[in-house]
């Protein structure tokens, strides 16, 4: 059921920006959840709560932990200690197939299509419930035709909805890194997810292909989905965040609306302030220029 | 040089009993490697298994033949379950591993002196064909020209490939259905067939004992055509050549394990057949001084490898292969 955005969003613009706010109405809560290689505390979050029916961004430096909690929550990783549940349930030593199917779907940072699949079997691959993915039924066609018919033509209806249909019977392979992360996002619909978890799903996207696909992740949302995303691009996560999580060296650091996460002290410390391959402005570069060339000319001077 | 006999050699092995274990033993390889990318490097541990498992019924326990093909059956599906819980949780290398040092311990468990009472040691076990013999309906061999083969032959091949066309038969359903398809998404990538919601684990292990059983299949065939198990026949190259055999004929395709058996035995009889006469008699094609006759024997497996090499670089999906499929991988 679509929740109504502009409540939700005014309910959330009321919180306190601190991490590991209550929000109103969680479909993920975490506890306690850490992971540590080696000697690295990867991931420590005291308190973690995703809203329900917005779209959530995880930003932070690299090495903040973002893919890491991700793993945690999705089962592809096994936390030191901790707990969390999705819809009230717990999650700990529940492996990540029977988190998908809970209704809890995630993407990945280097996206998996399956390359020597065509486009639409990708597609079908994501619906679940198949008799035919059973053992013996599989082997008589009668068994399982009507369902596969059923999953063809919903896979077609996303694969309209994502553009791809002119691509349907070519090899995943032959797809573009644009092309890949639309690919991926259709056929996790396929599993019919509550909440979907994206990766960076703008990593390595011409700007032509961004905007359509920031208009995808909207829809997600608009048709009753939460979202959750990690993303690197600043624009994108004004653009179509409803609430925004701060991490850096395994923390939640702060937490709040787009507008006053980018307003934050500890953000810009964070993350925002030591961005080191942000663009440089043309007064920048001169002034970079100009002393470069005062260091040559020093060095030549003492030479 | 007598070409009559070199052709007779070659087309009666590739239609042959032997092209049939093989073929038997590439089909299920085919279902592990080709379909679902396991690296099953012990399939000969597996076609041990169903001979011994076979035999043994029979000349130990005095079980009928029925039993005994469903004790060899059972016995190489428990074998694949108990490789596969510790190992298909792993990364792929620790499955070939695995595998092929399961498949040496149960070839010297086999064989040794201290299981002879049960196994008969590296003479192995016969004396179980007498039923199997019995349904033999033909009454003689037959030379068709370009090939011949004996009355036993021909009863081991009538039974052989209706068994190799029914599990060809269902490959070819399973593969085309969803199930299939999970399985070849696991060979592409596990962790994305797990953000779908799908069992890895179960498919895996589906897969795996699917293929252990037709393997286990092959050598119970092996077995009856031979009327003997000889723990020495199930060495780590009868693996090998049946993979040789599955990559001629193109991995995961439904009949390249097949074709590729027979093109596998074709050329192995025949340039065994060609040097042997090359080398043999007052005056040889290929003097000694080059090659002596022992030396013979073993060219053509130089040859097969080489053969394959060449087959690698420059036609890697085999003759049925997709080369689409083959060359996206290439990137």
């Amino acid at each position: 059921m679509p929740v109504d955005i502009t409540s939700a969003r005014e309910a959330l613009a009321a919180l306190p920006n601190d991490p590991g706010v209550r929000k109103p109405d969680p479909i993920v809560v975490g506890d306690d959840i850490t992971r540590t290689f080696g000697g690295l505390k990867a991931v420590d979050v005291q308190h973690i709560e995703i809203q329900r029916g917005v779209i959530t961004a995880l930003i932070g430096p690299n090495g903040a932990g973002k893919t890491t909690l991700f793993n945690l929550l999705t089962g592809f990783d096994v936390p030191d200690s901790g707990s969390w549940a999705f819809n009230d349930q717990s999650l700990a030593k529940v492996p990540a197939y029977k988190v998908a199917r809970l209704g809890m779907v995630r993407t990945f940072q280097l996206t998996k299509v399956l390359s020597k699949l065509t486009v639409i079997e990708n597609m079908r691959l994501g619906a679940t419930g198949q008799r035919g993915e059973k053992f013996f039924p599989s082997i008589f066609k009668a068994f399982w035709r009507a369902q596969e018919d059923e999953i063809t033509s919903r896979a077609d209806d996303l694969l309209a909805r994502f553009k791809l249909d002119k691509k349907r019977g070519d090899f995943a392979g032959s797809l573009s890194g644009g092309q890949r992360k639309l690919l991926e996002m259709a056929r996790a619909l396929m599993v019919d997810p509550e909440l979907i978890m994206l990766d960076e799903p703008m990593a390595g996207v011409n700007p032509a292909l961004k905007q359509s696909l920031l208009g995808h992740v909207k829809s997600l949302r608009d048709e009753g989905r939460t979202v959750l995303f990690v993303e690197h691009d600043m624009d994108m996560v004004r653009d179509i965040s409803d609430w925004v999580i701060v991490m850096a060296q395994g923390q939640i650091v702060a937490e709040g609306t787009p507008e006053a996460v980018m307003a934050d002290q500890r953000v810009i410390d964070a993350y925002l302030g030591a961005h080191h391959d942000a663009d440089l402005s043309e007064m920048d570069e001169e002034a970079l220029a100009a002393q470069v060339e005062a260091e040559i000319n020093a060095e030549e001077n003492e030479a | 040089m007598d070409f009559g006999s070199i052709i007779d050699a070659a087309f009666s092995n590739a239609f042959g009993p032997q092209a049939i274990v093989f073929a038997l033993a590439a089909i299920g390889l085919n279902i592990h490697f080709g379909y679902t990318g396991l690296l099953n490097f012990g399939q000969a541990g597996f076609m041990a298994v169903g001979a011994f498992g076979l035999a043994v019924a029979m000349v130990r326990l005095d079980l009928p033949l029925p039993v005994g093909i469903l004790v060899g059956l059972v016995a190489s599906a428990v074998l694949a379950l108990i490789l596969g819980v510790p190992t298909l949780r792993l990364r792929a290398d620790y499955l070939a591993i695995v595998t092929i040092a399961a498949a040496e311990i149960l070839r010297l468990v086999f064989g040794a002196v201290e299981t002879k009472a049960v196994f008969g040691g590296s003479n192995g076990l016969n004396g179980f064909t007498e039923t199997w013999n019995s349904l033999n309906p033909y009454s003689k061999g037959i030379d068709v020209g370009f090939a011949s083969w004996s009355r036993n032959d021909l009863w081991a091949m009538t039974v052989g490939w209706v068994v190799v066309a029914l599990c060809c038969l269902l490959t070819w359903a399973l593969m085309r259905s969803p199930w299939g398809r999970v399985l070849r998404s696991i060979r592409e990538d596990e962790d994305a067939v797990r953000s779908l919601g799908k069992n890895v684990f179960l498919y895996k292990m589906q897969a795996l004992m699917l293929g252990g059983v037709i393997g286990g299949l092959g050598g119970i065939f092996f077995a009856l055509k031979q009327a003997s198990v000889v723990p020495s026949d199930y060495s780590t190259n009868l693996t090998f050549f049946a993979y040789t055999a599955l990559l001629i004929g193109g991995a995961a395709r439904v009949l390249g394990p097949v074709v590729g058996s027979m093109i596998f035995w074709f050329l192995i009889s025949g340039l065994g057949a060609f040097f042997s006469q090359a080398t043999s008699g007052i005056d040889p094609l290929i003097p000694a001084s080059v090659m002596t006759d022992t030396q013979a024997s073993l060219i053509r497996y130089i040859l097969m490898g080489l053969g394959l090499m060449l087959l690698m670089i420059y036609r890697p999906q085999g003759i049925f292969g997709d080369r689409k499929e083959i060359a996206l991988d290439a990137r």
